[in-house]
């Protein structure tokens, strides 16, 4: 069990050294920020001026060990564009990108497993392949087109609902968030459908999968025939045992909302960290750009390695391998 | 009758059987043959600046210029024609799609067919590699690629055969697992056949059904991930107009209600990505010893 855990930590950690490589590398031989930064008609003088404020003419090495000191002391570097620590850019643009993600994760979860359920439920009827190839097209729709869509139906054509930004914020037990006024919900309610889109498709499939395996097991015919209706078998004995590993693999799936939302962030210009990475892509600020990814990819290596060890407690097989390697 | 041309009529029969997945090969047909002929399929040559006139700029589908060239989708913000604008994204998406698809195929079985041949460190090694790259969501693997290096052709191409290679890999060795336990490979070391040679004569063949499966879900993946990618601006540069560079360039007339130059290319990339997932989807079907 723990050279198991040991080994995976270790792992986790040589990812993330790769990682930061990487990303510092690859940044550092792109593009020249200063051209970017400083006026074209700024002197010599001056051009040399801010490059050494930058740190920009040191060796990329020497550039490298400072920025890991720095990370370490949890200081990633000041954006180029905003002159603020890139670290606190982001964390100041995390809540909107959570809220996204948590709304369309609720929206994806009432509209998918309704439908999963009756399409496990009755698999010949009609409706129910009607179901699958609707989640086959939601596959294979692409997420930024939908969004497009979205917005020229619902808020040029109609006007029904805002397409940009996050709307007013309101606070419930000192959480800022825009989903606690009417104003924000109108905000999130497109994009949030529009993220949860990719999602609905896979909880059907999973929840279809899963509801027509339950259907054979003993317990369900047991319930059949003390002559249960088939409304409570369906919400009550087929409901709870499928919402069991669909709430693991969604939860689990919770990074990919964040990773996806840098797409419907820009196209709605919702102001989250998606929208951010994408912005200084184009301006090329280096500093938010490694910071970014190197705290989502923090994020990601230590959820798996999280997943990894409750898995060890669930499944013995995975502990038995990992104590003989 | 000749086994071969037997066991493809057999295929075809198998295949047959689901009219959707019919009709979606039909569809993917024509849309490979657009891709592939686009210069001389089009009605005009959009990236031409001798017949592309700013004049046109916007028009809404079915209408005429003052030189009587109908356009039947509209014409984008530069005064092209959208038909032959799609014909030629097509092309360029569906070019990236592909290759990137080919290449990774190609990287994922050799990994993944080494690793099941030799197994012991090597193999735990590149199945580890394997996992954690998984663990990423493809967006994101594309995105550090293409954040840290800047975009690009090449660089595209590099991304979406890093975020498929694993699949395929996976896949291989799963499949190339079970083979090693069957007597043609017993027979074929006893010939002392090169490990090459019985990896990839002998053994890659019989991994074929499971990776084509894979390659066309992950190839339409593909397609629909570089779309997402150009879209951004982060994919393709502008001298490549995919498709997803199409719909991007529509996306700012959108506000003034000039819905065809983004929905049009649209359409044509759903359409694309949706025949290849449904003829995919049924493949994997037929090749599913479970469901027999």
């Amino acid at each position: 069990m723990t050279p198991f855990i040991f080994t995976r930590l270790a792992q986790s950690v040589l990812v993330l050294f790769i990682m930061s490589l990487l990303v510092f590398g690859g940044v550092n031989l792109v593009g020249d920020p200063v051209e970017m930064l400083i006026n074209p008609e700024a002197d010599q003088a001056e051009v040399e001026r801010v490059i050494r404020e930058l740190g920009l003419d040191r060796p990329v090495t020497e550039q490298y060990w400072y920025f890991l000191v720095n990370a370490f002391k949890g200081d990633l570097g000041d954006s180029f564009i905003f002159g603020e620590p890139a670290l606190k850019l982001i964390i100041q643009r995390m809540p909107a990108t959570l809220e996204l993600a948590l709304f369309s994760l609720f929206i994806s979860l009432i509209i998918a497993i309704p439908l999963g359920i009756y399409a496990g439920y009755k698999p010949e009827s009609k409706t129910s392949k009607i179901i699958m190839g609707g989640s086959i097209l939601g596959f294979s729709m692409p997420t930024f087109w939908v969004g497009i869509i979205f917005i020229m139906i619902f808020a040029v054509h109609f006007g029904w609902l805002p397409s940009t930004g996050r709307g007013e914020i309101g606070t419930f037990l000192g959480i800022n968030s825009s989903l606690f006024t009417l104003n924000g919900l109108s905000h999130v309610f497109l994009p949030a459908l529009n993220l949860a889109l990719f999602k609905i498709s896979s909880v059907i499939r999973l929840t279809r999968a899963g509801t027509r395996e339950i259907i054979l097991q003993d317990y369900i015919t047991f319930a059949r025939s003390k002559g249960l209706s088939e409304k409570r078998i369906v919400l009550v004995h087929i409901l709870k045992n499928i919402l069991i590993p669909i709430v693991t693999v969604v939860g689990l799936e919770f990074g990919s909302l964040i990773a996806f939302s840098t797409v419907t962030e820009t196209v709605f210009a919702w102001p989250g960290m998606g929208k951010l990475i994408i912005d200084s892509i184009y301006n090329l600020d280096r500093p938010v750009i490694v910071a970014y990814l190197m705290i989502i990819v923090t994020f990601f290596v230590f959820l798996n390695l999280i997943v990894d060890i409750l898995y060890t407690f669930l499944d013995p097989r995975v502990r038995i391998k990992g104590d003989s390697q | 009758m000749n086994p071969k041309i037997k066991k493809i009529k057999e295929f075809w029969k198998d295949f047959s059987s689901n009219k959707v997945a019919v009709v979606s090969l039909i569809v993917f047909m024509l849309i490979l043959f657009v891709a592939v002929f686009a210069p001389l399929v089009s009605p005009t040559d959009p990236y031409d600046l001798n017949t592309v006139s700013i004049m046109n700029s916007r028009l809404a589908p079915f209408s005429e210029d003052f030189s009587g060239n109908y356009f039947l989708l509209g014409t984008d913000g530069a005064g092209r024609d959208m038909v032959s604008a799609i014909f030629y994204g097509l092309r360029v998406s569906l070019g990236v799609g592909v290759l990137s698809g080919i290449f990774a195929l190609i990287i994922g079985s050799f990994f993944g067919i080494s690793a099941a041949f030799f197994g012991g460190k090597y193999e735990s090694v590149v199945m580890r590699i394997v996992d954690i790259q998984l663990s990423f969501p493809s967006i994101l693997v594309a995105l550090i690629i293409l954040a840290a290096f800047g975009k690009g052709v090449e660089k595209t191409i590099i991304a979406l055969i890093l975020v498929q290679w694993a699949y395929y890999a996976r896949t291989a060795r799963s499949s190339a697992l079970v083979e090693l336990n069957k007597e043609y490979v017993d027979a074929a070391r006893c010939l002392a056949f090169s490990n090459t040679r019985i990896m990839f004569k002998h053994i890659l063949p019989n991994c074929m059904a499971p990776l084509i499966v894979v390659g066309t879900l992950q190839t339409a993946h593909a397609i629909s991930l570089e779309a997402t990618l150009s879209f951004l601006g982060l994919g393709l540069p502008i001298t490549e107009p995919s498709l997803g560079l199409l719909i991007g360039n529509g996306f700012e007339y959108m506000y003034s209600g000039d819905y065809w130059i983004s929905i049009f290319p649209g359409v044509a990339l759903l359409i694309t990505v949706a025949s290849i997932n449904l003829v995919g989807d049924h493949l994997r079907d037929m090749f599913n010893p479970r469901l027999h």
